[in-house]
């Protein structure tokens, strides 16, 4: 009898499991484990007191970037309140003899970029990180998800996990994006559809001929934002593109091995015919930039929509749409189009590799920051920092009234020294809009890149496909 | 961890949807051990800018300011990873939230340390903070052995919860000495792994 067709979720979970324990429990093997300073700290000292190594440190990499500065020639001492982690995180990988990529480490830069950049993620493989957005990985057609720091200390002491099965979700994006539209507006769009809970439960594969059209870089934006709408996991089946995008980074597979290894990676792609939980299908031909207008990402509008009235929304809703007016200062039926900005933050986990630079560069190159508008960039790794130099981004930055950084994650959540003032508006290429998030008091807008450009220099939230790039 | 049979206090309605574990302990309060967590448990709403208490924040009213559970909206704890939410709320002194729903990091880092996440329906969830409200001691006794929510008022409330979660919590089980108990086989499967996928055991650029 032929072999039930199999999602690229199921195949992965096939694959790793160790034993059945009974009552929906399953104990999973764990092939790459990332630890950053911020969330690993308590999982050292748990392996201490139980006088335990770690089980595999080869399938182990330590990484800081949550805490350091990010101003120019930072080293991990110059933002004071950072040294307690950042020196833990150091001494805790040398005592445990874990790689750690430090501050100063050309590899170094915000987690979920380096993984992914450094061959580190891998298609097939299990990964987990004391960190949410580390479904990004998943972009690469690995299982990746967000773990809590009990949990990272029983990764580090067994490379193992209880998990229960999560249901399966597909999601299809169907038609191309129109110019100025990007995988983060289709990801803002459909979780202002579906909402922020959508996900719950679910592991997500993101399928489509959208997604095939997507580049590497998109792919892993739209993975990255799976915990936003409640997944702890989203994938994408590799392809020839994803392969040869993997192809001779730093800790990827050669020779032999990688031979094994593609031949490997061409089974996984769901099956035809094979089953989902949840099947939702989103056109994306006729999707506009899009622009969260309030707290939660859910909150999100087209750029040329109004802002929605809270006292038509669904009932459940209307609370925290009132209250997340409030906080954010605005009103119902205003147009987020002309809304005067004074921060513009082009960087995160989910905005912040060359391809995001160099669209936002396309939107500044020619124009000028305006005096009152504060805008930095701050690359999504230090690698992406040397090539986005190479090419000369910098400068275009720079010429622009841009602030140009090393790498960490900075303002997407008031890290290292980077705040939004109280009250102040900020349009951001970051994943969450919180209250607080990127400083107390501080107004979030979360959009792409190029919408995050494209304010940035007028000063104002506009539509990116009326700027006209100049040269 | 800390096991969860049976709990009597305060409880405080924050009746809000979707507060995010950031809101519950911000990250610029994780940096330091020198930092009480449980006294900048969900800085931002209960402080005013210059440190100064919010009084309308109802942990800063009595006698919520003693909560032992919290009633929280839906989507409870999504957000960030973040164990820390957890610990801050236990070190404030509350050890079960009960919400519509949880995000799903944090339902786990909760079972992980011994505080109790309940799932219950919205409604319910309004009835029990109005019960809080119409009594004068605020308080609910929550029984994980009988699964039971007592009122001020003597009504109880069912609730469900997964038996491993249940047991784990009540015995205030260690999971990862359950899982280096299969230290053999996951050698094995190692072993075996490694000879169909030796790709992920090399590690090329050491
Ligand atoms: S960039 Fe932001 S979302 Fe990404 S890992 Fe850093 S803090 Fe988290």
């Amino acid at each position: 009898m032929a072999a039930l067709p199999r999602s690229l979720f199921s195949k992965i979970w096939d694959s790793h499991v160790i034993r059945e324990l009974g009552a929906d429990r399953t104990l999973i093997q764990i092939d790459r484990h990332l630890l950053h300073e911020a969330t690993s700290r308590d999982a050292f000292d748990g392996l201490r007191r139980r006088g335990l190594a770690p089980k595999s440190v080869a399938a182990t990499f330590g990484v800081v970037d949550h805490d350091p500065s990010t101003q120019p020639g930072r080293t991990w001492m110059t933002y004071l309140p950072a040294r307690e982690r950042i020196s833990a995180m150091q001494q805790n990988c040398r005592e445990f003899g874990i790689e750690l990529l430090d501050v100063n480490d050309s590899r170094q830069g915000i987690v979920h970029v380096i993984a992914p950049e450094l061959g580190i993620t891998l298609p097939g493989a299990t990964i987990v990180c004391g960190d949410s957005h580390t479904a990004t990985s998943g972009g690469l057609g690995a299982w990746a998800w967000g773990i809590g720091t009990t949990e990272i200390e029983r990764v580090l002491a067994t490379q193992a996990m209880i998990l229960r099965r999560p249901k399966t979700m597909r999601v299809n994006f169907h038609g191309s994006l129109p110019a100025g539209v990007y995988a983060k507006d289709l990801i803002l769009a459909f979780i202002g559809r579906h909402g922020i809970a959508v996900g719950s439960g679910f592991a997500v594969e993101y399928a489509g001929e959208t997604i095939r059209g997507l580049g590497i870089e998109a792919r892993l934006t739209v993975c990255n934002m799976s915990i936003e709408f409640g997944a702890r996991s989203g994938l994408i089946a590799p392809d020839d593109a994803t392969i040869n995008y993997i192809a001779g980074r730093p800790f990827a597979p050669s020779g032999k091995l990688w031979d094994q290894a593609v031949a490997d990676w061409h089974h996984l792609p769901s099956d035809d015919g094979a089953a989902f939980d949840r099947e939702i299908a989103l056109d994306c031909s006729n999707l506009h930039p899009q622009i969260t207008w309030g707290t939660s990402p859910q909150d999100v509008i087209a750029i040329d929509e109004a802002i929605p009235d809270p006292s038509t929304a669904p009932v459940e809703r209307r609370s925290a749409m009132v209250n997340a007016l409030d906080y954010m200062g605005l009103s119902p039926g205003m147009r987020m189009e002309g809304l005067p900005i004074d921060v513009a933050f082009i960087g995160s986990c989910t905005n912040a590799r060359l391809s995001d630079l160099e669209i936002a560069a396309r939107m500044v190159r020619g124009r000028k920051v305006p005096e009152h508008v504060t805008a930095f960039v701050v690359p999504g790794s230090t690698a992406v920092k040397h090539v986005a130099e190479a090419a000369g981004l910098d400068v275009v930055f720079r010429e622009a009234g841009f602030g140009w950084r090393e790498s960490g994650c900075s303002m997407c959540q008031t890290l290292g020294g980077d705040s939004v003032p109280p009250g102040q508006r900020s349009i951001s290429t970051t994943n969450r809009n919180f209250e607080g998030r990127q400083g107390p008091q501080a107004r979030t807008h979360l959009a792409s890149p190029a919408m995050v450009a494209a304010a940035a220099v007028a000063g104002r939230i506009v539509d990116t496909r009326k700027q006209p790039v100049l040269f | 961890m800390q096991s969860f049979t049976t709990l009597t206090g305060v409880a405080a309605p924050l009746l809000r949807p979707n507060i995010d574990t950031g809101t519950i302990i911000a990250s610029r309060f994780m940096r330091s051990r020198s930092i009480d967590l449980g006294e900048k448990l969900f800085s931002d709403w209960r402080y005013a800018a210059d440190g100064s208490e919010n009084a309308d924040f109802v942990l800063n009213q009595e006698p919520y300011r003693h909560a032992k559970i919290l009633l929280g909206g839906i989507n409870f704890g999504c957000g960030s990873s973040r164990e820390a939410a957890v610990y801050a709320l236990m070190k404030f002194g509350i050890s079960c939230v009960i919400a519509p729903s949880f995000g799903e990091i944090f339902f786990d880092n909760a079972c992980q340390n011994g505080l109790l996440p309940i799932e219950l329906p919205e409604d319910v969830v309004v009835s029990l903070a109005d019960a809080i409200k119409r009594a004068n001691s605020a308080e609910l006794t929550v029984d994980l052995l009988t699964r039971r929510i007592t009122t001020p008022q003597g009504d109880t409330v069912g609730f469900t919860i997964a038996e491993d979660r249940r047991t784990s919590l009540l015995e205030g089980l260690d999971e990862t000495a359950l899982v280096l108990r299969h230290s053999d086989e996951i050698d094995a499967f190692r072993d075996a792994d490694r000879r169909t996928r030796p790709w992920l055991y090399e590690r090329s650029a050491l």
